[in-house]
């Protein structure tokens, strides 16, 4: 009994080892988080408009049937990188003319409404998701995230984070070439 | 010239090493004399090779040698005197360089200071110290030779990653890796019991200083990891679960476990194969943060550069030594007799209840460390387990702990007297419970796990006060009957009072800095004022500043209470050219009663930057102090019990007087 009792650390070792073996694949990258979404169709959802505000809200329905990709920024007034994120998505739609759609995550609407005021509005539609089930949907690990959707409301490409800096910025313009959202050599 | 002496140098440790692990141990078995004693020689060798190494590597750091590749990734010669030492071990090689000098530091010490150790006992130690010399070394030579050359040598280098340039964090590692690697010799000692095929209570005595030393080390390692973190990181956390960093609290909880349950076997002769298992986990766990930071297995902050190569041979040598010595364990451990009996209240039970409970809550962390990857292993989904896991199941499993650790000093060897305990700790029970409440109504509402915390706390505090009172008979004699009395008092007795008070207080810190905790984080313009804890805080403007290697923007911040000013704070944000990448210098007022914190982040654009508008990070953390505090009260307890009669490793002069050799050598 007791032998059996002594050997129980070396199997657990040994068990614990084998995992490891398998970890060390050069190929594997601990630090990437893929999204299931991608390739999938967008979730369902339905938001409606943030009060105070003269955009509507958008639901899976206004993802299919454009003409051309969509980008969903999810954002929220309360998020600090979200605010230095901002001038750049409107960089892109004012230069580039991409299509940008927000989702206001867990947001009281009169400060989104004020917030925007203060910054400007580069969103085409805006949905309200104060509850943030919308979030659970699209399954996002935290604020901002930017996801870009193709016509036929099929997620393409999923950044987590905020698009600031040259190294986002260039990965999520690639990205947006890629969609075709935007043309070759363009910004 | 000075770079090939290191590493010949460490080739010469190689052979001596691969000498030692062979000789000593076959004298051991042969009964050898001559062969046993080789290990002085061969230990005080490595030991002497490795210090030319590491100095020769030192050096290279010192003068800014570029033609070296591990200067040049890793210093650069505008960076402060401090940190081009520091860089020494700033790197994969540098630290592994590091690591190997202090085994073999730990090594001589056993042959020079272990006189009182039989030879056969220190042979076999230290041929299995030698082992794990082998295979450090050679993975150093064949991997990672932290004196390769580079041609051409490019005219500067890339500097140390800058959040490294720090003084708290260039003594970190070599606290810790005197920590991790101390237990090494620990493990060692437990290996050549099994191979002895004896434990027994000097065995224990043996032991116990080398533990006591590495756990001290490692508390002390711990801490200043977290205190970095606390003031460079920017957040006003000092704790986060990172992988890295739970594997260095691993070892701790295991080692303390290990520190108890020694005294169970030096006292009673009882827990033997337990405590010998826990040496060798102990040690086991410390590899594992060798290995977890050096491959990239997890993710995490710390991480070193990643070679799969690498990660390949540190885990062969993990297999090696913690198969083996598993192996030796299952093979040898059910053949061990068991020692004393013991009734269900006694001290040997509340030191059992420590054990398991701080087996369990290692066990805990190392599962919540590892799941990403089993769970990627298994179903590919690749998750991140953080501090809710950890706070929901680790936070809990410790208070039970600390209820014991307050009665667990009270309670006598074989069998205590319950009734007479309860007793005794009526009293402090009752204290406990009205100065929880005192603060319950100065703090007006917070989680209820924090006001148990708080109680729990107390009740170690004064439990842990009240027994060395007793000790003393502190008010059952006249005063200076007492003070008679507290000076005789042997100095483990007084460690051991240092270090539980010591906790406490790191309760407290803990418990008021989470729970309590105020923070704002807002944009400012230059003359907003921001109001937080009873403090006015006045944004008076950024100006730029230049250091030696990176230029700054420093925040001047006014603190008023009560329209009085008390101070004034300079949170910074430092952008190193060389290394490009940019630092937080948070600015902290620290008193007992909590920190006042002010961090600086980048302004949130150009147009934000050019109208002079910042995002600024304002936390208040009562009582976040009293967790450095009581780290030191644990450290300086573990000190005076090292320093101890009973185990005075240095001085043999006095250990001859005493019959500290119980057991003939033989």
């Amino acid at each position: 009994m007791s032998r059996m009792i002594a050997l129980v650390p070396l199997l657990i070792a040994v068990v614990v080892g084998a995992f490891f073996l398998w970890g060390l694949d050069p190929d594997r990258n601990p630090n990437a988080i893929p999204s299931v979404l991608i390739s999938q169709p967008a979730p369902d959802f339905d938001l409606v408009q943030v009060e105070g505000l003269d955009v509507p809200g958008f639901s899976r329905a206004d993802l299919t049937g454009n003409d051309g990709p969509v980008v969903v920024n999810v954002f929220a007034s309360w998020c600090v990188p979200c605010r230095a994120e901002h001038s750049v998505l409107t960089g892109f739609v004012e230069r580039d003319g991409i299509r940008l759609f927000g989702i206001n995550y867990k947001d009281k609407p009169a400060d989104a409404a004020a917030w925007l005021k203060e910054l400007g509005n580069p969103y085409e539609r805006i949905g309200s998701d104060f509850s943030g089930r919308a979030g659970i949907e699209w399954g996002i690990s935290g604020v901002p995230e930017t996801f870009i959707v193709g016509p036929d409301g099929t997620v393409l490409y999923r950044y987590v984070g905020p698009v600031v800096g040259d190294k986002a910025i260039k990965t999520f313009t690639k990205a947006l070439v890629q969609a075709q959202a935007l043309k070759e050599g363009q910004s | 010239m000075i770079p090939e002496i290191g590493h010949f140098a460490l080739a010469l440790a190689l052979a001596l090493a691969l000498v030692q692990s062979v000789v000593p141990i076959l004298g051991a078995s042969r009964g050898n004399r001559l062969w046993m004693r080789s290990a002085r020689a061969s230990a005080l060798g490595q030991f002497f090779f490795l210090s030319v190494a590491f100095a020769a590597l030192m050096r290279s750091f010192i003068v800014s040698d570029f033609t070296v590749r591990n200067v040049v990734e890793n210093s650069n010669s505008l960076k402060p005197m401090l940190f081009k030492v520091a860089g020494t071990w700033g790197s994969h090689e540098g630290s592994l360089l590091l690591w190997v000098l202090i085994l073999t530091i730990f090594g001589a010490g056993v042959s020079v200071f272990g006189s009182n150790i039989p030879e056969t006992v220190k042979a076999r130690t230290l041929s299995v110290q030698a082992w794990i010399s082998v295979g450090f070394l050679s993975f150093m030579l064949l991997t990672s030779n932290p004196f390769e050359r580079v041609f051409p040598p490019p005219i500067d280098g890339n500097d140390l990653n800058p959040l490294l340039q720090d003084f708290g964090l260039a003594i970190h590692p070599p606290l810790l890796y005197f920590g991790y690697v101390g237990f090494s010799i620990v493990f060692s000692f437990a290996v050549a019991a099994l191979l002895e095929g004896r434990v027994d209570p000097a065995w224990a005595r043996w032991v116990r200083p080398w533990t006591l030393a590495a756990w001290m080390s490692l508390t002390a390692g711990i801490a200043l990891g977290s205190w970095w973190a606390y003031y460079e990181l920017g957040w006003g956390g000092w704790w986060f679960w990172d992988p890295v960093e739970n594997v260095s609290f691993m070892p701790w909880l295991l080692g303390t476990a290990l520190l108890h349950s020694a005294i169970v076997t030096e006292k009673r002769d009882a827990f033997k194969s337990w405590t010998i298992l826990l040496a060798i986990l102990t040690f086991s766990l410390s590899l594992l943060g060798t290995f977890v930071v050096r491959s990239g297995l997890l993710t995490s902050v710390h991480a070193f550069a990643v070679d799969p190569e690498r990660g390949l041979y540190i885990l062969m040598l993990l297999a090696i030594t913690i198969g083996g010595s598993l192996t030796l364990f299952a093979w040898r451990a059910p053949t061990m007799e068991p020692g004393g009996l013991f009734k269900p209240i006694s001290r040997e039970s509340g030191l059992l209840v420590n054990n398991l409970i701080l087996a369990a809550a290692t066990g805990t962390v190392l599962f919540g460390t590892l799941y990403p990857l089993f769970l990627e292993a298994v179903t590919g989904d690749k998750i991140s387990v953080g501090p809710p896991f950890f706070n929901a199941s680790f936070v809990p499993m410790m208070l039970p702990l600390i209820f014991v650790m307050g009665a667990g000093p009270y309670l006598s060897w074989k069998r205590a007297d319950l009734g007479g305990v309860l007793q005794r700790l009526r009293f402090v029970a009752g204290l406990s419970v009205l100065a929880t409440l005192v603060i319950w109504y100065l703090t007006e509402g917070g989680p209820v796990l924090a006001y148990v915390s708080i109680l729990l706390g107390f009740w170690l505090f004064l439990a842990t006060l009240r027994e060395w009172a007793m000790r003393i008979r502190l008010f059952d004699v006249p005063f200076g009957e007492a003070m008679r009395r507290a000076r005789n008092l042997p100095r483990a007795s007084y460690g051991m009072t240092l270090a539980h008070a010591g906790l406490a207080v790191v309760i407290f810190g803990f418990v008021g800095s989470s729970a309590w905790k105020s923070e704002q984080v807002v944009f400012v313009k230059p003359g907003d004022e921001i109001s937080i804890a009873g403090f006015d805080v006045t944004f008076e403007g950024v100006e730029q500043v230049r250091g030696p290697n990176y230029f700054a923007d420093r925040g001047k911040l006014t603190v008023r209470r009560d329209g009085k000013e008390i101070t004034v704070l300079y949170p910074e944000r430092r952008s190193y050219p060389v290394a490009q990448s940019q630092t937080t210098e948070s600015s902290i007022r620290s008193t007992l009663a909590g920190d006042l914190y002010a961090s600086l982040a980048a302004p949130t654009s150009e147009a934000a930057k050019a109208s002079g508008a910042w995002t600024l990070r304002i936390l208040y953390e009562p009582l976040v102090f009293f967790i450095w505090l009581g780290a030191v009260l644990l450290i300086v307890g573990g000190g005076l019990s090292l320093s101890d009669r009973r185990l005075r490793v240095g001085a043999p002069r006095r250990t001859k007087s005493v019959p500290v050799g119980s057991v003939p050598a033989e």
